[in-house]
């Protein structure tokens, strides 16, 4: 018998599975389970995107493309971040198309971290950057973001975490999992900063459209800023198409001519019928998006509302699709919480720790979902959190 | 576009304060712009979707397409004022096909309660030059509400 365990290497042994994975594999073996879990939209994508795709599938030769992406779609993407930020790259020589974003991470993340380089990550954060900067051989070093802030960086939040070795900072707003933003006057402190040192941006804006109330900004605008991020978006939560895994990475020159080495050797090219529909997407698809956030906006201040008036402060986020309330008053860890939730009312969430220790005492909801199921799941919540409330009096 | 009213057709049992969360305004401000609503003659009801496979089986609803004789300074409002007095009618509408005139949705007991409906009741109306009967085998989806069940979420499974 062959021992897999001396197989596999050491490194991907040490590497934790998904804290979000957890929940869900629990929940998918459970019968009328309502789920708040999942990161992706529950809209299809805009027809005119799909029908593009169908016309390449009638009328083109389904081709890998060049490496980089198709020309027409990079050329779409430079002008996009243009016209959105200011910011100009230049087509052949500063944008990857990628599969989804988080091959734009991976790209980043391991065309500049060489090992025991110290990688600042942004906390309580999606859950791939810390393995993928741990697969680098990098160190990820956790920069927790406060409450007391709306869960916004500030400088203080990771001045003292600099060192020699940190080559990185790890920017993911709009956030997943908290919903926080940054704006222009957040940014202005922290990018003050690093203008003078040598720590690179990796800023992860895959869900800049979906902002409520003020248009997102871009840290890319801030002056001399753009020579020291790598900025990330993709098309998976504006436009909804997750399913067709596309994103794309746009940074100086000399950062592309080398993180294109990777993405040459190890996926070749992004999936060619999906780069041709993306150009739909970006080029006729606005007003899909604005409705798209409309709804969402509708869902999200149903939930802050419903959250703070069950008792679980929730503060006001301004972007993404989820909401961040705070569980402390129950007396439960977030991952307990979330289980009894799951056992006892059928309802699958996520806890804030799956996010980094600073998600400990939150539980992430998702409102990808119709306001219909998020009315039925805060009726199962609200009669759980009853419960709990006759536990505390009986104990 | 008016959001409450998109809110409440899809659920028109949303409580004041949840309407009120949705939109950003007091549970107070949305009852008063439902009452106004209801005022001003805009929202004409609410009413019920149901799966009659569910809560009677032996409901019979069908279409009947009917030719009729456009009378002088009324048009087809007459004779649609006319059906539209009936219990049995669930729906009155006029169209523009050339095939035929008025669209109406009757609800039955039975097939045959239906069939002779529209042959005694309907088919008699004076101006009405012909009538062709469909009876509704299965509703998939009413008022933007499925029936028939959704499509599971494979969402998350990935």
């Amino acid at each position: 018998m062959i021992d897999y365990d001396k197989v596999l290497s050491d490194k991907i042994k040490s590497i934790k599975p998904s804290g979000i994975r957890k929940f869900f594999d629990i929940a998918g073996t459970m019968k009328d389970v309502i789920s708040l879990g999942v990161g992706e939209p529950d809209f299809n994508t805009p027809w005119a995107i799909r029908k593009a795709a169908i016309q390449v599938l009638e009328r083109k030769h389904i081709i890998y493309g060049p490496n980089k992406g198709l020309a027409s779609l990079r050329n779409t993407i430079s002008s996009h971040i243009e016209k959105k930020h200011g910011v100009r790259y230049d087509p052949d020589k500063e944008i990857i198309v990628t599969v989804g974003g988080s091959e734009a991470i991976d790209l980043t993340v391991r065309g500049l971290i060489d090992p025991g380089d110290e990688v600042l990550v942004v906390e309580p954060c999606f859950v791939c950057y810390a393995p993928l900067v741990e697969l680098a051989g990098g160190v990820a070093v956790p920069v927790p973001t406060r409450i007391e802030n709306n869960f916004k960086l500030t400088l203080d939040d990771f001045r003292d975490k600099v060192t020699e070795r940190t080559k990185l900072l790890i920017l993911p707003f709009p956030n997943n999992p908290t919903g926080a933003v940054m704006t222009k006057h957040d940014l202005e402190p922290i990018a003050e900063f690093l203008r003078d040192t040598n720590i690179m941006v990796l800023s992860d804006e895959i869900y800049s459209e979906l902002t409520y109330g003020r248009k997102h900004f871009s840290i890319i605008e801030l002056e001399g800023m753009r020579e020291r991020t790598v900025y990330v978006n993709g098309f998976s939560k504006a436009y909804a198409m997750t399913g067709w895994r596309l994103g794309y990475v746009s940074a100086p020159a000399p950062i592309i001519s080398q993180i294109s080495k990777i993405h040459q050797y190890g996926i070749m090219c992004s999936p060619f019928i999906s780069q041709n529909a993306a150009v739909e997407a970006l080029t006729s698809c606005d007003a899909e998006v604005e409705k798209m956030v409309d709804e969402y906006n509708v869902r999200r201040r149903y939930l802050v509302g419903e959250f703070n008036r069950l008792g679980l402060t929730c503060f006001n986020p301004e972007g993404a699709f989820y909401v961040f309330p705070c569980i402390r008053s129950t007396g439960l860890s977030s991952e307990e919480f979330c289980e009894r939730l799951l056992f006892e009312e059928r309802v699958a969430t996520v806890p804030g720790s799956a996010f980094g220790d600073s998600g400990e005492g939150y539980i992430r909801i998702s409102y990808a979902y119709s306001l219909k199921h998020l009315m039925e799941a805060i009726r199962r919540i609200e009669k759980f959190l009853t419960k709990l409330e006759a536990e505390k009096h009986e104990g | 576009m008016n959001d409450i009213i998109k809110l409440l057709q899809q659920n028109a049992r949303i409580s004041d304060s949840a309407l009120g969360e949705m939109l950003g305004i007091s549970a107070a401000e949305a009852a008063a712009k439902i009452e106004q609503l209801e005022k001003d003659g805009v929202i004409k009801g609410y009413s019920v979707i149901v799966d009659d496979d569910l809560y009677d089986k032996s409901t019979v609803y069908a279409t009947i397409e009917l030719k009729v004789t456009p009378q002088r300074d009324c048009g087809f409002d007459d004779i649609a004022k006319t059906i539209m007095m009936y219990d049995e009618v669930e729906s009155v509408s006029l169209m523009s096909s050339g095939a035929y005139d008025l669209a109406v949705e009757v609800k039955g007991n039975n097939l045959k309660d239906v069939a002779f409906f529209v042959s005694e009741r309907l088919a008699t109306i004076d101006g009405i030059l012909s009538t062709s009967t469909h009876f509704i085998l299965k509703k998939y989806k009413e008022k933007g509400i499925f029936i028939d069940n959704e499509e599971p979420d494979e969402r998350g499974l990935g």
